[in-house]
């Protein structure tokens, strides 16, 4: 009996118990698609990050109040006291203290109502600096961004988001409209581009405004000079690690802190946020992709009880063949190919399943599943060894059988 | 006993190719005989000695064979018969390696089976002996020639040539328009040729057929019992167990067993 005679018998064994063999190839479709996709999801989430990290600018190092022992280490906010003022920031602008610093700009946000006659609508307001634009390569499509001289004179201006623009004015030109913010009237200057990025909402619907207006007109009892966080932008990539050094030197020098670890402040780049964001959903991943491989162990155990009742009831058959001459080896492998046909069958629709979803999971909610070719094929190389790994006990059962036990049973 | 598989293969390789599919010749045992070969010492095909065999359910001891000593020589023909329950499968089933006796030995062509190990086992049973048994015991799902095929997959014939012979064996047991039928689609009758073409088509050395006619009528069973005469005729070894009397004429000489033992024919049961 070659292998072409064992994939023949097992073929007829799979055809002639269809139901069986569909139900057992269910069980590992249900987990091999589970994985697909869960690993799929996790590669979209990436991807998603990764893009909205880059849609903060290029060269960008971000400046967060907080210790750097903290190990979110990114968005140190909540409750931690603003550590970070214009001061710092003015600090960090000195090109002779700083020569690989091109550019600086402040952020301070909260979340505020904005009025336009009877439409409102809730948006990031952001207070920044002139610089703002440089930093974080943002264009205008229409009137001006916000220049040094309205921070100066305190000035009742706006420059919104593209996303705003619509939510307030629809078709209307925005420009020269005056919308309020707590009971302050500010006037329309400009309107940012557009960024397409999947992650749209928070830099498509922002308004910003000049940090003195902030803090002297719109919200009160916030402290006069303190920011949220500080955007740098670096000369060029190549500049970036001298830029954070130097950063952080004049920062633990104006905060009057003399170790590094107990800065009350923390310098992330693009990379680290990358990293810090991706260690979260890799954690998503990993813990889905458990269920999911629990859920193809079932699955197994699925072809192991399956393949079980087969021995079970096809002992006469096993006990001719060994009558007629089959070696246990052949036997063996007679029901190792069927369960792997099985694990094949079913990792191959699982596949196929996964890819179904894939295509309609991003119309029904706004995660991204991203599916690669190597992730399909270990997919099914994964199906068919736990065909063959749940295969081998009944089939080392089958091979042991007395031949003379098994024709007699009934 | 040195390296006894190669040796059985070659002798089968060649003999697969030099003999015709309707060639009825016998086969060499594939074993090398222990003894010497060129004194040609007329040594027992197979030889009982102080056979039992034991069934042990629970607390109730079945002895189904009890101390059973039997010679068959080679080209014997022999008939086994006795009242149900006598232990005429039981003893087929050790004849046909199948089983192994509670006690007492077994030579297989002068060889004790005992220390055979499950392969060797497998390739007696596939290239010495060919079986039919009492119940068929056919695959439902394979059709009529890919049942009689089984035994040529596990030899290693080529596909197209077991394929033909196994056509060819269904040929002479007057079945080859029924080739591609179903068991289930088969008549009693026709499952028991089917099975007999089971065992012709490795053209063994022996066959060991379990009431091959129990199902038939008379003219079915005078076919298989002239087929067997015929391999006989050819050189076979040939045990057949039976219960009905003119069934067990047709053989060289009778062996008859009641609950478990055998009774030494008396000359009046020979030359009924
Ligand atoms: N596996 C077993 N366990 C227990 N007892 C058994 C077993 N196999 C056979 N026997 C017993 O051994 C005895 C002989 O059985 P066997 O099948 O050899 O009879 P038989 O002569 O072939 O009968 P029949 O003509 O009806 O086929 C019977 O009494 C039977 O009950
Ligand atoms: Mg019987």
């Amino acid at each position: 009996m070659n292998w072409r005679d064992t994939f023949r018998t097992a073929g007829d064994a799979v055809r002639t118990h269809r139901l069986r063999s569909a139900l057992t190839m269910l069980g590992i479709m249900i987990g091999i698609s589970a994985v697909v996709l869960t690993v799929g999801l996790g590669q979209g989430a990436r991807s998603k990050v990764q893009e909205s990290i880059n849609a903060l600018g290029t060269n960008l190092l971000v400046v967060s109040p907080g210790s750097t022992t903290s190990s979110t280490g990114v968005r140190g906010g909540f409750g931690s006291a603003s550590t970070l003022t214009l001061e710092d920031a003015a600090a960090l602008s000195n090109r002779d203290a700083a020569p690989d610093i091109q550019a600086v700009a402040t952020e301070t946000t909260s979340n505020v109502q904005v009025d336009y006659g009877t439409t409102n609508w809730t948006t990031t307001l952001t207070a920044t600096s002139a610089t703002w634009q440089e930093v974080r390569s943002r264009e205008v499509t229409a009137g001006r961004f916000l220049t040094a001289a309205d921070d100066a004179g305190i000035a009742p201006v706006v420059v919104i988001g593209p996303a705003t623009a619509t939510e307030l004015f629809a078709t209307l030109d925005p420009i020269g409209q005056t919308v309020t913010v707590n009971n302050v009237s500010l006037k329309v200057i400009g309107v940012l581009d557009e960024l397409s990025s999947s992650d749209s909402t928070r830099n498509n619907d922002v308004a910003l405004v000049p940090q003195s207006t902030y803090s002297q007109l719109l919200v009160g009892g916030a402290s006069r000079d303190s920011v949220s966080s500080i955007y740098i932008k670096a000369t060029g990539s190549g500049t970036l690690s001298a830029a954070y050094q130097e950063a952080d030197a004049l920062l633990l020098n104006t905060h009057g802190i003399t170790t590094a670890t107990s800065a009350d402040f923390s310098i992330a780049t693009q990379a680290s946020l990358l990293s810090t964001a991706n260690s979260v959903n890799d954690t998503l991943t990993v813990m889905l992709a458990g269920i999911a491989v629990i859920s193809l162990l079932v699955g197994g155990i699925g072809v192991m009880n399956i393949m079980l009742v087969s021995v079970t009831e096809r002992i006469r058959e096993i006990g001719l063949r060994k009558a007629l001459g089959g070696r246990p080896r052949l036997i063996r492998r007679q029901f190792l190919v069927e369960a792997s046909i099985l694990g094949l069958a079913g990792g191959v629709l699982g596949v196929a399943v996964g890819f179904a979803g894939a295509a309609i999971l991003p119309h029904i909610s706004d995660s991204r599943v991203i599916l690669s070719t190597s992730a399909s094929i270990g997919a099914i190389a994964m199906a068919m060894a736990i065909g063959i790994v749940f295969g081998v006990y009944p089939a080392s059962r089958a091979a042991r059988l007395a031949p003379i036990d098994a024709l007699r049973s009934e | 006993m040195a390296a006894p598989r190669d040796a059985s293969h070659t002798t089968d390789e060649s003999a697969e190719r030099s003999l015709p599919a309707d060639s009825l010749g016998p086969r060499p045992f594939p074993v090398e005989p222990p003894y010497d070969q060129s004194t040609r010492d007329p040594v027992p095909v197979l030889e009982l000695l102080d056979v039992s065999k034991i069934y042990r359910t629970g607390e109730i001891e079945v002895a189904a064979l009890r101390n059973v000593s039997l010679r068959i020589e080679e080209n014997e023909f022999v008939a086994i018969t006795g009242p149900s329950g006598s232990g005429k499968s039981t003893l087929m089933h050790i004849l046909g390696c199948l089983d192994v006796p509670s006690s007492g030995v077994f030579r297989l062509a002068g060889h004790d089976v005992q220390t055979f190990d499950e392969n060797q086992l497998a390739d007696v049973r596939n290239r010495f002996i060919g079986f039919v048994f009492q119940q068929f015991n056919l695959l439902a799902y394979l059709s009529a020639w890919r049942n009689v095929e089984l035994p040529l997959v596990y030899a290693k014939v080529r596909p197209a040539e077991r394929k033909a012979r196994a056509l060819a064996a269904l040929d002479v047991v007057g079945l080859a328009d029924r080739a591609q039928h179903k068991p289930g689609e088969l008549s009693g009758g026709q499952q028991q040729r089917v099975a007999v073409a089971r065992a012709l088509v490795t053209e063994p050395g022996m066959i060991l057929a379990d009431e091959p006619t129990g199902n038939l009528d008379s003219t079915a069973t005078a076919d298989v019992l002239a087929l067997l005469d015929e391999l006989h005729r050819a050189g076979r070894t040939i045990v057949l167990i039976t219960h009905e009397h003119d069934v067990a004429a047709r053989a060289q000489r009778t062996v008859m067993i009641r609950d478990g033992g055998v009774f030494v024919p008396t000359a009046a049961a020979v030359g009924a």
